[in-house]
């Protein structure tokens, strides 16, 4: 009998938590990118050694979604880099803290939520890419696109990727651009168009580069982190950056309200817009919140922050919901009806 | 001198009966609870889930008539019912010769080629798909071989054909194992034919068995998302609009109501199979004699190319997952690393996933083993309580009956629940070991009630006579026959937990995350190559277990359990 309450005993071990080693367990959503999270998170715990970063981490859709569900009781106590349309909305629903940050000083006003104190504070910028790959465009023949309505030639037919708006922030910052520069009718029927040659909607807005880098598509719609990232590792891509412009989002940081551990968490904001955070983003981004830090990126030209469009962030977090179920009307789980038309 | 004789008898045996009663009536209850909690519970919050109209979570009766009524509904029910449809037509007939050559004909090395085929079973569904993206995907090995890109309809078929093939294997294997020699030889003396001894003898005592792995590949893929997620391309169906619904856009009731649409066909062939059953009754009469084939080479020399072109199949896709997973950069760069196993930097969850995944399969392993055993000897071998023993039974038959997904979306909705105090348990390991154990309930509790049935009754009396309490006598005589069908039980388990992932989904948080899970992170997230990699790791796990308790199984039969041996030659 002993020895059966020994390995009961063993398996109830195994089972229990393991103890935290530091004070204060914060749990942060986050849509950044994974291979961002643990230099973020070594930064940031060597800077508050008695805090620990416990991420929950998908694309910005679904956090977005996971926060709105959880309004009642959050789960979350502070959010580190989630597109500001969806720290808007979350806004509006009462559902953040707002706090001036020390270093708050030092972000440009354009990257920070309007009011005072501001419930979100910018970190950086991501725009829309196209990743473009070069092998299989010269094994099929294909020229290279340099403008947005370009993708909507017959020559790229099945040939493009790119992520779902309702999942990926990514896919919501290319619709939304789409439509405001395009205009509502006209960008919808752009969209119409573009649907014609798109192989395939992914999950996250990653992807669609990831899969032009194998050649899997040869065109993929992303962002530009992505894109660098693969090209130093020598993927044989080339970054178009379309010339009508690019949609761009901010990444930001905000306190969830009535969080236990609203003081660490508002420690996090203090660290997320401070300098040496900001030498943290310049690694991974060419425009930052903070001006004057940001390096140029090899692979990006010098004016690319001119190329980004005039965004209307609060026209497309209200209209967030409306167009996600126009999006999802015309294109999502019909795809091959309308492809027949 | 009698008197005080029988009072000196009955002081001990009151205190072996108090014992006893609390190890029988004790042991039933707490199963009771746990079936309660773990199994009818959690599937009747489904129900009422998918029928109260919450603002925003797409449930209730309204947000019901609307939903079936949608075009997009019928798309994705349409897309549902002829992928599945199309896998079973393909898998059935084809296990069912391949079971027939294993079974019924003398081709050689059939060891090898049953291993080979139930090589899927140890890796979750995504494996197929994974790979079928690097051989028939736009950059894959065999992609000249398709007018048009894998993902898609015939995806989605190739993939969950690979997943539900030893599935379906296993239900044939055994319905062709029986075989009443006498009936062939009558046959042949009235001058039939091998075609005429199939149609009227082998045909009639398996047909039961071929509907049986219909409806179980049916419902295995109409309620899978792995293999749609991967290689789904655009064609969506049901299983994965309830992911979407659930995980994506926190749409619970929605889930809810898809989920009760996926439940209907397994309840459905679960319900016909039980009937054709009792029709059919016992096949077997006790004085079969065991059907030994006779040599035939043009017969043999068919059933071995079928078998083998089976097996080539499968080597190729498992073995281009474990290729690809050591491939650098596919397709520019094809020298081998090990740079997929690198999880640190990648979305997923990495080697965390991992040595969660094992300690869940391992707690889910023991735990089970331990409760399911004890339950079913408390249901086969100990009178009384026969309202008690019939609740137990049914209960533990549901799970046979429940999709994972489906099981998966009624733990988030039980578990969840506003002021059910077993909320502390969601996102913990507890709740997952618990989840899977309950999953793959019916089928370990079958094993267990088969070994247990083979038993004599006489045990217990004497037992009872010798005036040992029952639990000594089921930890020492009782468990110890059983060993063999207990490690059975354990197998079972640890792999079900290393590879499942329709259920946990749902259900994990960030420190509990699984391998399985990660791996459908990982190809979400583009990373397609730590996914085939994740993909290998449990492959090579569960093979590695599985391997470990078979060699643990001969070496106890051949030490302990010689008086099989014995038994058997007298």
């Amino acid at each position: 009998m002993y020895k059966h309450l020994a390995l009961a005993a063993a398996v109830s071990a195994v089972f229990s938590l393991q103890a935290s080693a530091a004070g204060t367990q914060l749990t942060v959503y986050t849509a950044l990118e994974a291979e961002q999270l643990k230099s973020y998170k070594q930064a940031f715990e060597k800077a508050n050694p008695d805090i620990e970063i416990k991420w929950v981490r998908d694309s910005t859709g679904i956090i977005t979604a996971k926060l709105l569900a959880e309004k009642d009781r959050p789960q979350a106590d502070a959010v580190w880099g989630l597109a500001a349309s969806s720290l808007a909305i979350l806004d509006q629903n009462g559902m953040l803290e707002a706090y001036a940050p020390k270093d708050l000083g030092k972000i440009s006003g354009n990257y920070r939520d309007a009011a005072n104190p501001p419930a979100w504070v910018g970190m950086d910028v991501w725009a829309a890419t196209i990743c473009f790959n070069t092998i299989e465009a010269e094994k099929q023949g294909l020229s290279k696109p340099v403008s947005w309505q370009d993708l909507t030639k017959p020559e790229y037919k099945g040939k493009i990727v790119m992520p779902n708006p309702a999942s990926s922030g990514t896919g919501f910052l290319d619709v939304s651009a789409w439509l405001q520069t395009f205009g509502e009718p006209q960008g919808w029927a752009y969209m119409d168009a573009l649907h014609q040659n798109i192989g395939q909607y992914v999950h996250s807005g990653s992807k669609p580069c990831k899969l032009a880098a194998a050649g899997e598509f040869p065109i993929g719609i992303s962002f530009e982190y992505p894109a660098v990232q693969l090209k130093r590792q020598g993927a044989p891509l080339d970054i178009v950056l379309p010339k009508e412009g690019l949609g761009w989002e901010i990444e930001a940081t905000a306190v969830i309200k009535g969080s236990p551990k609203a003081d660490a968490a508002k420690r996090l904001a203090d660290f997320s817009a401070s300098p040496a955070a900001m030498e943290l983003y310049k690694e991974n981004f060419a425009v930052l919140a903070a001006p004057g830090i940001a390096k140029p990126q090899t692979e990006l030209p010098a004016d690319y922050e001119q190329r980004l469009i005039k965004n209307d962030f609060a026209w497309a977090s209200k209209n967030r919901d409306q167009i996600l179920a126009e999006w999802r009307k015309r294109y999502d789980g019909k795809s091959e009806k309308v492809a027949q038309q | 001198m009698s008197l005080p004789l029988s009072q000196a008898k009955a002081a001990p045996r009151a205190g072996v009966a108090l014992g006893d009663r609390l190890f029988v009536v004790g042991g039933k209850s707490l199963l009771l609870i746990l079936l309660v909690l773990a199994v009818l519970m959690p599937l009747l919050a489904i129900f009422w889930r998918g029928f109260s109209a919450d603002a925003g979570q797409g449930g209730g009766l309204l947000a019901a008539r609307e939903l079936f009524a949608s075009e997009s509904f019928h798309w994705l029910l349409g897309n549902s019912l002829s992928v599945a449809f199309t896998v079973a037509a393909i898998v059935v007939p084809l296990a069912y010769l391949f079971a027939y050559a294993l079974q019924r004909t003398l081709i050689p090395a059939k060891g090898l080629w049953r291993g080979i085929s139930l090589l899927p079973l140890l890796a979750p569904s995504m494996l197929p798909a994974i790979a079928l993206v690097y051989l028939f995907g736009n950059q894959g090995l065999l992609r000249g071989l398709l007018s048009d890109n894998i993902y898609g309809f015939w995806g989605i078929v190739l993939g969950e054909a690979i997943y539900t093939f030893p599935h379906a294997l296993m239900i044939l294997l055994s319905a062709l194992s029986l075989a009443d020699a006498r009936l062939f030889d009558a046959a042949s003396s009235m001058g039939a034919g091998p075609g005429r001894a199939f149609t009227s003898i082998t045909w009639p005592a398996t047909r039961q068995a071929v509907f049986a792995a219909f409806c179980l590949v049916f419902t295995l893929t109409i309620t899978d998302f792995g293999v749609p997620v991967v290689v789904g391309g655009d064609y969506q169906v049901l299983a994965l609009e309830a992911y979407k619904a659930v995980v994506g856009q926190q749409q619970f009731g929605r889930g809810a109501l898809i989920g009760m649409v996926l439940l209907l066909p397994a309840l459905f062939s679960f319900s016909v199979d039980a009937w054709l059953r009792r029709r059919q009754g016992e096949a077997m009469s006790g004085r079969a004699q065991v059907f030994e084939p006779k040599p035939s080479r043009g017969r043999d020399a068919c059933f071995l190319a079928i078998v083998l072109l089976v097996c080539a199949a499968l080597l190729l896709v498992i073995g281009m997952a474990v290729y690809s997973s050591l491939v650098t950069f596919w397709p520019y760069n094809l020298s081998l690393s090990l740079r997929h196993y690198m999880f640190e930097d990648t979305a997923g969850g990495g080697w965390l996933a991992y040595r969660n995944s094992v300690t869940m399969a391992i707690g889910t392993a023991l735990i089970g083993s331990i409760v399911i055993f004890s339950g079913a000897y408390l249901m086969e071998k100990t009178q009384g309580q026969r309202l008690l023993n019939q609740v137990l039974r049914l209960l533990s038959f549901i799970p046979m009956a429940v999709p994972g997904l489906v099981l998966g979306l009624g733990y988030v909705f039980f578990f969840n629940l506003n002021g059910n105090p077993l909320h502390v348990l969601y996102g913990s390991m507890g709740l997952l070991v618990v989840c899977t154990i309950a999953h793959y309930l019916t089928t370990a509790q079958m094993t267990a009630t088969t070994a247990l049935r083979q038993l004599d009754g006489e045990f217990e009396a004497a037992a009872l006579s010798l005036k040992a309490p029952l639990y000594k006598h089921f930890l020492r005589v009782t468990v110890p026959i059983c060993l063999p069908a207990l490690l059975d039980i354990i197998r079972y388990l640890f792999v079900s937990a290393m590879t499942t992932v329709s259920a946990a989904i749902f259900l994990y948080s960030p420190d509990t995350i699984l391998a399985a899970v990660a791996v459908l992170n990982m190809d979400d997230a583009g990373n397609v190559g730590g996914a085939a990699a994740m993909s290998t790791l449990i492959l090579l796990t569960s093979a590695g277990a599985s391997l470990l308790l078979a060699a643990a199984s001969r070496g106890l039969l051949r030490r302990s359990q010689a008086w099989r041996q014995r038994a058997a030659t007298v």
